[in-house]
């Protein structure tokens, strides 16, 4: 069989979309492309994005690979000039003649332009491409203000880009009584139109333009009014005109004011070419958005391959930011009584309006418009297109929450039908995507988006893409990130407040009065946590013993082989020679191995569970106290030597370092906790690696913070400059009372400071502007810490019964596990390798 | 299996085990986790030995629950058993032995197989 032939003319965005459905549906056409503009497709909805900051190719929607290994030759800069119905061929501007089977006409639309006279001069321009976008740039550099023709949608979107232009003045020229009239209504765009005055933009309504002056470049507008508006360029975004020329001079039918004539196939009046996108006219319609045009180009795809789908109208609602300002319309959003009843909300305070038009019964929603907030358009569309039965009180759909907010939007969710459609642009369904995360494994938006093709449109359904992610993941108990276990149905810091409101004091309270079952070794440390950071009782306290980690359990931190190691606290990693001495002769007489921690302090590994309680007394009795490595708690605070000794120094880094280790030494927090004080900016303690890090200034310490080594090193970023030492050290309270109270279980300050909402700036506004109102009080619950700290191995080796848990053998006291075994390597023991099973 | 049992090993008394958690009893040459599971009232015990990287290790582990099964986890790298039948809750290691235990007079007695 022959190799049908198809050709493309147009490499638009719907063109393309065109050739993605034709090749995933049989992938044996030989497919030819003509394209007008010398670039591949590129995303147009996003157009605007290339005044700030993109580049072409990140607009482009494939590579020329993509092309290539599709087998499909791609003409650019090659419009096509003449299509030969009865030889069925093309023929291209450059000479080319191919013949086809079937012909795709996918020419989109061109700007309309209107004819005012002067509509020639120089400084007037088209918004439709990118080399349109790049005359635009190259002419604003010397023009101080501009003008937009046309207050609709494109309009609007021109005049954002004029602005980011750095245009000192920008208007905009409607003739029409108001903004976006075919989407909203005039109460709504009186909103947005105050909205857009308060940022910048000048706004005329009711203006016909009659001329554009200026000897050779425009100089200024003309108004039938006779009124005249100066300004140095104008852009012309006054609608579209569907580009139906070829088809027209081919003898296929067009529309009488333009649009190639389509059937519910997209086939045109000569059946073996087919026209779609903006240069469609169906059932007398053109549309001019991006998601009727990519099911255009599913529908005639689909009846090349004898599949039977029908074009029937397209929802044209829509939602989009218009510089900075969300604008929604849906289903009907113009209805009135006495077909509708209208429920409005208005506030001109924050520039807000609402509109939902709801059937006579109350029943169904029929359609609306959001200005300023649209948060609920996705919902709500759907809830128009679903003909979901709305609540009793409708009016919460628009007043938002008012009490258990989450619960009803879940609720939404589920309540959708599978078929519903979320993505509009590609055509996804609810089932889909819930599919794509069950089935699939989908657990990311970047994968959804690869694996069903939703979201990668216009983007305006991934929120609801994400929050369906997410209630599936749930549904399927996979998103535990903010339930603690089986045990706990509670995050981490509710279990956090619950605790500290009901005052309970040992894991068992805990379990009886916020959980159920046993327990296990997740809930277990993590709520012994809690309880330290809370009440800093002693952590091995009857009733809370078990339920330490296992190495908080034996306040040391076990090795392979079962041994455990030692670390007693050496503040600022400062050390006399005689306490060095008394560490070699512990060290010696329990023949441990000895190395240099990452912390600046000494490491005593090999030791027998049963000597831990003797070794901590000779260390004790030698002025030492436990080090806490076996803690999520403070580790060290690291510095270099500062200004005593170094040359370059500061400040004093050690005194400062120790007065910070020992005011948070214990502090047991959701992770470990490493700190370092720089005597100055040569920063030698490496500060800026660790959860609070503290760097020397001229006048006084900067303060950096959430700063991580581990698998995925970040550094740490400045929390506050030149504050002096106190000051420094009650932001730190703040800080890190803040993370302990909130960050997820095992969440390093990095990645808490990753998730949280607003990032830095918030978190700067909490600790040091005290927008929580908080520091007060985390300050004095700091300061309760600090002053019931207790070396936990002093209380150990003095309570009889604490101490009796420190023998291996329970029937053997004062036996040794004979098990645990040692090789020698340079001269110290080493724990013997894993025996594998 | 607990039928065959013969030999009823004592092992400590009540007050020396510890409360919801693990002590380890020497029998012989062989290492006995035995387990209070006081909340529950329940006692049990297994082999010391952690399969998995052949730690003698299991009496320092956390123990909890597994919906209705009583478990006991790790504390090298939280593999998990379950203390009722050994059988693995975690990856694939292979199952730990258990025995019976029960208490008379205050002390607590380990049943081993002859």
């Amino acid at each position: 069989m022959k190799q049908e032939k198809i050709v493309i003319i147009g490499n638009g965005m719907v063109g393309y979309k065109f050739c993605e459905k034709i090749i995933s549906k049989k992938n044996d056409f030989d497919i030819i492309i003509f394209g007008e503009e010398p670039r591949r497709a590129y995303d147009r909805v996003h157009l605007s994005e290339y005044f700030n900051g993109k580049s072409a190719d990140d607009l482009s929607l494939s590579t020329s690979e993509w092309y290539t290994q599709q087998g499909i030759t791609l003409y650019l800069n090659d419009p096509v000039k003449e299509i030969d119905r009865n030889n069925r061929t093309v023929h291209s501007s450059k000479g080319l003649t191919v013949k086809y089977d079937y012909l795709i006409i996918a020419t989109g639309s061109a700007p309309f332009v209107p004819d005012i006279p002067g509509i020639d001069k120089e400084g007037v321009f088209v918004y439709r491409t990118i080399e349109d976008l790049d005359l635009i740039r190259n002419y604003a550099t010397h023009a101080k203000t501009g003008a937009v023709l046309g207050g609709g949608l494109l309009g609007l979107e021109a005049a954002k880009a004029l602005i980011d232009l750095n245009l000192s003045e920008t208007n905009v020229i409607e003739f029409a009584p108001r903004l976006m009239p075919r989407q909203i209504d005039s109460a709504g765009s009186g909103m947005l139109q105050s909205k857009l005055k308060a940022l910048g933009l000048n706004i005329y309504t009711n203006k016909g333009t009659s001329s554009i002056e200026g000897t050779d470049r425009i100089s200024a507008l003309k108004f039938n009014d006779g009124t005249e508006l100066k300004t140095d360029m104008l852009v012309i975004s006054a609608g579209i005109r569907p580009r139906d020329e070829l088809a027209k001079l081919s003898g296929i039918e067009v529309g009488t004011r333009g649009g190639i004539i389509v059937n519910e196939y997209m086939q045109t009046s000569d059946p073996s070419i087919f026209a779609i996108g903006e240069c469609a006219l169906f059932d007398h319609n053109i549309y001019g958005l991006i998601a009727p045009g990519y099911e255009m180009a599913e529908v005639a795809a689909a009846r090349i391959c004898n599949d039977i789908k029908t074009f029937k109208g397209f929802d044209m609602s829509t939602k989009l930011k218009l510089i900075g300002v969300d604008v929604a319309s849906f289903g009907d959003p113009f209805t009135t009584e006495p077909d509708a009843r209208t429920i409005l909300f208005e506030d001109s305070h924050k520039g807000i309006y609402k509109r939902i038009n709801i059937s006579n019964d109350g029943k169904y929603l029929l359609g609306g418009i959001l200005i300023g907030e649209a948060e609920a358009y996705n919902m709500l569309l759907q809830t128009v297109n679903n003909k979901i039965l709305l609540p009793p009180n409708p009016e919460d759909l628009i007043l938002g929450s008012r009490g258990g907010s989450a619960q009803s939007e879940n609720a939404g969710l589920a309540g959708l039908p599978d078929e519903a459609l979320i993505c509009s642009c590609e055509g996804i369904s609810k089932g889909a995507i819930c599919n794509a995360v069950s089935e699939d494994g989908c657990e990311s938006i970047d994968a959804i988006k690869k694996c069903t093709k939703a979201g990668t449109g216009c983007g305006g359904c991934i929120p609801m893409v994400k929050d369906l992610m997410l209630h599936t993941m749930k549904q399927n108990g996979k998103y535990v990130r903010n339930v603690v276990c089986e045990h706990f149905h509670l995050s981490r810091q509710e279990l956090y407040d619950l605790i500290k409101i009901h005052n309970l004091k040992n894991y068992e309270q805990v379990l009886d009065n916020l959980g159920k079952g046993d327990g296990c070794e997740v809930c277990k440390p993590l709520v012994s946590s809690l309880l330290a950071s809370l009440w800093n009782d002693m952590i091995l306290k009857k009733g809370n013993d078990t339920a330490q980690d296992s190495n908080d359990r034996f306040l040391a931190n076990i090795q392979k082989g079962g041994t455990y190691s030692v670390v007693p606290r050496i503040p600022g990693g400062e050390i006399t020679p005689e306490k060095l001495v008394i560490i070699g002769q512990v060290a010696e007489k329990y023949g441990l191995y000895t190395k240099i921690t990452g912390g600046q302090r000494i490491d005593m590994f090999g030791a027998h569970l049963s000597d831990l309680p003797l070794i901590w007394e000779e260390l004790i009795n030698a002025g030492f106290e436990s080090g806490h490595a076996y803690g999520k708690a403070l580790r060290t605070v690291k510095s270099c030597v500062g200004s005593t000794w170094c040359r370059f120094g500061l400040h004093d880094s050690v005194s400062y370092a120790i007065r910070i280790e020992e005011r948070y030494r214990g502090l047991r927090a959701p992770h470990k906790l490493k700190s370092a004080v720089s005597g100055c900016i040569r920063e030698c303690a490496e500060a800026q690696s660790k959860d609070f890090g503290i760097i020397a200034t001229e006048k006084g310490w900067n303060l950096y913070v959430c700063g991580n080594g581990g698998s995925k090193p970040q550094h740490a970023l400045l929390l506050a400059a030149d504050v002096d030492s106190d000051t420094c050290i009650k932001y730190i309270d703040r800080f890190l009372m803040f993370y302990i109270r909130t960050a997820d279980p095992l969440t390093r300050t990095a990645p808490w400071l990753n998730k949280m909402e607003g990032g830095m700036e918030y978190l700067r506004n909490v600790v040091v502007n005290d927008s929580l109102g908080m520091a007060e009080q985390w300050e004095l619950e700091m300061q309760a810490l600090v002053d019931s700290y207790q070396c936990e191995w002093k209380t150990a080796i003095e309570d009889p019964e604490i101490r009796k848990r420190f023998n291996h053998f329970v029937n053997a006291p004062e036996e040794k596990d004979p098990s645990v075994k040692f090789d020698e390597m340079r001269g110290q023991k080493k724990a013997a390798d894993w025996t594998l099973a | 299996m607990i039928e065959t049992t013969t030999n009823w090993f004592a092992a400590c008394r009540v007050e020396d085990a510890v409360e919801n958690g693990g002590v380890c009893v020497k029998c012989g040459d062989d290492q006995i986790a035995l387990f209070y599971f006081t909340r529950r009232n329940e006692w049990y015990a297994t082999q010391n030995l952690c399969p998995h990287r052949q730690q003698m290790a299991l009496s320092r582990g956390m123990i909890g629950s597994a919906g209705e099964d009583p478990k006991i986890a790790c504390p090298f790298h939280k593999k998990t058993f379950s203390l009722a039948t050994g059988e693995c809750l975690s990856g694939d290691e292979c199952a730990i032995q258990t025995y019976p235990v029960k208490v008379e007079d205050g002390l607590v007695y380990i049943g081993l197989n002859n």
